[in-house]
């Protein structure tokens, strides 16, 4: 069948692009001259712009802005303005938090007062922009769900540098920013608390993880495989015998005896998608909080088998020798 | 036309695909030995060109042929013969040869002596020297919880370099703007010490020298916080860079000494966790007693950027293997390095490196 037969097709059509429903009284207009570019359209809709900014937006990129040329700049200084250094060494440079010794308290900009400042703008952004897909949302008159998805991002995002960081008393708990520093704070965070793994907040998070992306893949394959029969109509045939949802239903209830409704398995992609950072974020809440040996904890309450000891008589030599190391 | 683009396209996506997969480690050669209980990941992993590759170049001395076994002593004959004085002149002269082509091939006995005057004391690297063999001394009978029968010699770190291959001194990394800027807290640049981490760079400084080295152990052994931990996630920052030099250092895995399911425990880890805490020791007390203290004695080319004498850590001797030397027993064949003896005095590491000093906490905290 040639593909343009199909209504569910990659054929990309050449037209004036689509300027936008009217926006509401009071909105600012969409600002931009849209433009249809080929390679877009190869990854999704070849119409780029116009955009909305409105205030929210505009907010939004500055504090963003403001927070990306704090760490920038710190970084620069970090290898004396050398930029071929800054660009060598960028994966790995960072700005930590402050030391313990501060508290929650103001440390001086040296020692922390910047990654304060940062994480100040860039929370402040990430919120601006949170309220700016909500009013969007609102303004064409749909749902919410986005936003609320983003907000379960954003929980584990304060969950990370802010609540836990306060329920500890100290900033120097919190994850530093820079790519290669954020991704050692996490193996340092297992090791420090006792094994990760082992913390059933962490199993979930895994779980709901992996699940969204066998989950996508496979409502994405079903639709895509019922496309010949117009299978993107989901909803309006679901009721009738031979349609693209029908067949998608009778392929999976026959291969695995269940199957989840064109409408219901939305619902598991967004629940599953939202319990991954819910889930991580009470993980983290958790940890040096409540629990602070995850392993010592599963032993505790069954969660982890005690294994056989295979070198009996290993003992640690400091207490032999009545002494700490 | 249309095929033509395909055949592009696959060609391309192939050839991406390639070069992507450069980066990536081809799995062969790699070799798995279980070294615990099935199932928890206790395991020894080698890979055979890293094993051909530290192998290459390192070549294992004959042993001089045997001294006479009666002679006058050496300290007898010579002036200024000092910690070997003890030998009969051809042991003496043996250990020298031994010493010479194990240190010092190219430079010959020059390196440490003045040419006609072989009992001048001028040379600072003789004055070294003398110390490097109380401390292989030390190390040979004190600290045979780390070393065991094989023991040390001078080629164990040296293998022939004048300055072993693997030492560090203590380093703060490239230039700061300093003023207001942030501090890099002593971490994220590459570092080599770290195997290219973002981890704290010099982990030897706070862990490996000084009175009150910074605590390893942070990593609470209960199961619900009881208030009495003051580490935080800097510290186990700072202990998994340490962590990461030995394993380096050793061409082992985490797994060599811990089940990595609850790293803290003793109970079920690895005998070699003993040793390795053994040899922490070892270094910090070597690093404290004999090379540090050797610092005025060096020329300034010889110190470090902070103008400290050059020290030892794990690969100083490990050089990548577990067993330095990749198991040569080479201490065997020289009976002499174990009589080194001030003359008339007790022996020369009378100074025991196994009473550990006390000290308080007062340690060098985390920088800044």
């Amino acid at each position: 069948m040639a593909e343009y037969q199909n209504i569910f097709n990659r054929v990309q059509v050449q037209a004036e692009p689509e300027a936008g429903v009217p926006l509401p009284n009071g909105d600012r207009e969409r600002i931009g001259k849209p433009l249809l570019f080929y390679w877009a359209g190869k990854l999704g809709n070849a119409q780029i712009g116009p955009i909305y900014l409105g205030w929210t937006g505009l907010a939004s990129i500055m504090f963003g802005l403001m927070a990306i040329l704090i760490i920038g700049f710190n970084f620069l200084a970090q290898v004396n303005w050398d930029v071929i250094q800054f660009i060598r060494q960028l994966f790995w440079l960072g700005l930590e938090p402050p030391q313990a010794q501060y508290g929650l308290g103001i440390p001086p900009l040296a020692e922390g007062g910047w990654w304060l400042m940062a994480g100040f703008f860039l929370t402040t952004s990430i919120l601006l922009w949170w309220v700016r897909m909500y009013r969007r949302a609102r303004a064409l008159n749909m749902g919410t769900h986005v936003a609320w998805a983003f907000a379960a991002a954003i929980f584990l995002y304060l969950s990370l540098g802010f609540f836990r960081p306060i329920l500890m008393g100290d900033w120097s708990e919190a994850v530093p920013f820079g790519i290669f520093p954020h991704l050692d704070w996490t193996t340092a965070f297992s090791l420090k608390y006792g094994n990760l793994y082992y913390n059933p907040f962490h199993m979930l998070c895994i779980a709901f993880l992996y699940g969204s992306a066998v989950l996508f893949a496979m409502h994405g394959a079903t639709v895509l495989a019922v496309g010949r029969y117009g299978g993107e109509r989901e909803l309006e045939q679901i009721t009738d015998r031979g349609t693209a949802s029908d067949r998608a239903m009778l392929f999976w209830r026959w291969t695995m005896g269940f199957n989840a409704t064109m409408e219901s398995i939305h619902r598991w992609g967004w629940w599953f998608a939202v319990l991954v950072p819910i889930t991580g974020g009470i993980g983290i809440l958790l940890t040096g909080t409540v629990v602070d040996n995850w392993y010592l904890w599963a032993i505790d309450h069954g969660v982890a088998p005690s294994y056989p000891i295979v070198h009996p008589n290993v003992e640690d030599p400091a207490m032999l020798q009545g002494m700490s190391q | 036309m249309k095929t033509m683009t395909r055949k592009t396209t696959t060609v391309a996506a192939l050839a991406g695909a390639a070069l992507l997969m450069t980066g990536c480690e081809l799995p062969i050669g790699i070799e798995t030995e279980q070294t615990g209980y099935r199932g928890l990941g206790m395991e020894q992993v080698t890979k055979r060109h890293l094993e051909a590759m530290k192998r290459s170049g390192m070549e294992i001395p004959e042993p001089e042929r045997p001294a006479a076994a009666a002679g006058p002593r050496a300290g007898d004959i010579y002036e200024n013969v000092k910690v070997l004085g003890d030998l009969n002149i051809s042991e003496f002269n043996r250990l020298m040869n031994a010493i010479t082509a194990w240190v010092a091939p190219e430079e010959g006995c020059n390196y440490c002596h003045t040419p006609g005057n072989f009992a001048d004391e001028d040379v600072y690297t003789k004055i070294v020297s003398r110390r490097m063999l109380e401390m292989t001394y030390t190390i040979n009978n004190e600290w045979t919880a780390h070393v065991g029968e094989t023991g040390v010699t001078c080629y164990t770190c040296h293998m022939g370099n004048p300055v072993p291959e693997n030492i560090w001194y203590e380093d703060s990394g490239i230039k700061h703007a300093g003023g207001l800027a942030a501090s890099r807290m002593g971490q994220n640049l590459a570092g080599s010490n770290v195997a290219s981490t973002s981890l704290p760079n010099d982990v030897f400084t706070p862990f490996l020298q000084g009175d009150g080295p910074q605590n390893i152990r942070v990593t609470p052994r209960t199961a619900l916080p009881m208030g009495d931990n003051p580490y935080n996630l800097v510290d186990a920052e700072w202990v998994h860079g340490l962590m990461i030099h030995f394993s380096k250092a050793l061409g082992a895995n985490c797994t060599t000494c811990h089940n990595t399911n609850n790293f803290p425990e003793w109970q079920t880890s690895p005998p070699q966790r003993v040793t390795a805490w053994q040899g922490i020791e070892m270094v910090r007390a070597l690093n404290n007693q004999y090379l540090n203290p050797l610092q005025p004695e060096y020329p300034d080319y010889r110190l470090g950027p902070t103008g400290d004498a050059p020290k030892t850590n794990c690969a100083t001797c490990h050089n990548g293997f577990q067993l330095p030397l990749d198991r040569a027993q080479m201490l065997k064949d020289y009976p002499e390095l174990n009589r080194v003896i001030h003359r008339g005095d007790e022996p020369a590491a009378a100074t025991s490196a196994a009473a550990e000093p006390a000290g308080d906490a007062e340690g060098e905290a985390v920088e800044g």
